[in-house]
């Protein structure tokens, strides 16, 4: 009876001799796909330290700004958004911009990113914002969610400058097939 | 035309990551194959940092010291 599987067997291995040859071609660094999802301080500081050093890298790196981490780049002077009544109270109760971005741990109604900011400065860490227009100044692309934006009310001159045309899902997922290193955040 | 004279220095003492490399990253951008680079950190994470990122970027580390709490990278070109 185990007969009837061993031809299958030199099938699998059949492959390898032409993968194993393929690592030694020149090492390209792979794009890097930064899903910024989340728009707390210390999400956005992360996402700007890992797109600053993987452009520092010499990787491409671009980021889908999605959900709440859209809000994130509205600009910082924009205080209500979107066009009705609910749109509205949403970004009231959350205000957009970078440096505008709560703890979710520890916020303390402010305290704890005055706090964060404070410590930041002292020990010399550069801000989200400052990380921001490095990151732009790099290359790094930025890909803001059409339906987060449609969803929020939010329009292109809401957002801050520089930012690319709005995509979907689908541009994430082809992105990913196409080897991007993938972050979500 | 000595081929060993600093090009360029990048004075990161006192920058927390990823400035250190982050600067290190820009200045290397206007020089020549081959001009050298030299990096002043006191962020002592960058020891490892500079190697990871001389590998990544194939812009070797020709020399490595450490005077005080200052690390010191000389970096060439590719």
């Amino acid at each position: 009876m185990t007969v009837v599987a061993e031809p299958d067997i030199p099938a699998v291995p059949a492959t390898e001799p032409a993968a194993a040859a393929a690592p030694e071609a020149e090492a390209k660094p792979r794009d890097i796909l930064i899903i910024c999802y989340s728009g707390e301080l210390e999400k956005t500081w992360a996402t700007m330290i890992l797109a600053t050093t993987g452009a520092a890298m010499g990787a491409k790196v671009r980021i889908f700004l999605t959900f709440w981490g859209l809000q994130t780049f509205v600009k910082d002077q924009k205080r209500i958004t979107g066009d009705n009544v609910m749109q509205k109270m949403m970004s009231f109760m959350q205000r957009p911009g970078i440096s505008q971005r709560k703890l979710s741990k520890m916020n303390f109604l402010g305290m704890g990113p005055w706090m964060m900011r404070k410590l930041a400065k002292q020990y010399n860490v550069a801000s989200p914002k400052e990380l921001l227009e490095i990151a732009q100044a790099m290359g790094v692309e930025f890909m803001p969610c059409q339906m987060t934006m449609d969803m929020f009310g939010l329009k292109r001159e809401d957002m801050i400058d520089g930012l690319g045309e709005p995509v979907g899902a689908a541009t994430v997922i082809s992105l990913l097939q196409e080897g991007d290193a993938p972050l979500f955040i | 035309m000595s081929p060993e004279q600093i090009a360029q220095v990048v004075d990161a003492k006192g920058l927390s990551c990823p400035m250190p490399i982050v600067k290190t990253a820009q200045a290397i951008k206007g020089l020549a194959s081959g001009q050298l680079l030299e990096v002043l950190a006191t962020d002592p994470g960058s020891v490892k940092d500079f190697t990871a990122w001389a590998k990544t970027t194939g812009n070797p580390i020709v020399e490595q010291s450490v005077e005080g709490s200052v690390y010191r990278f000389v970096l060439r070109k590719k």
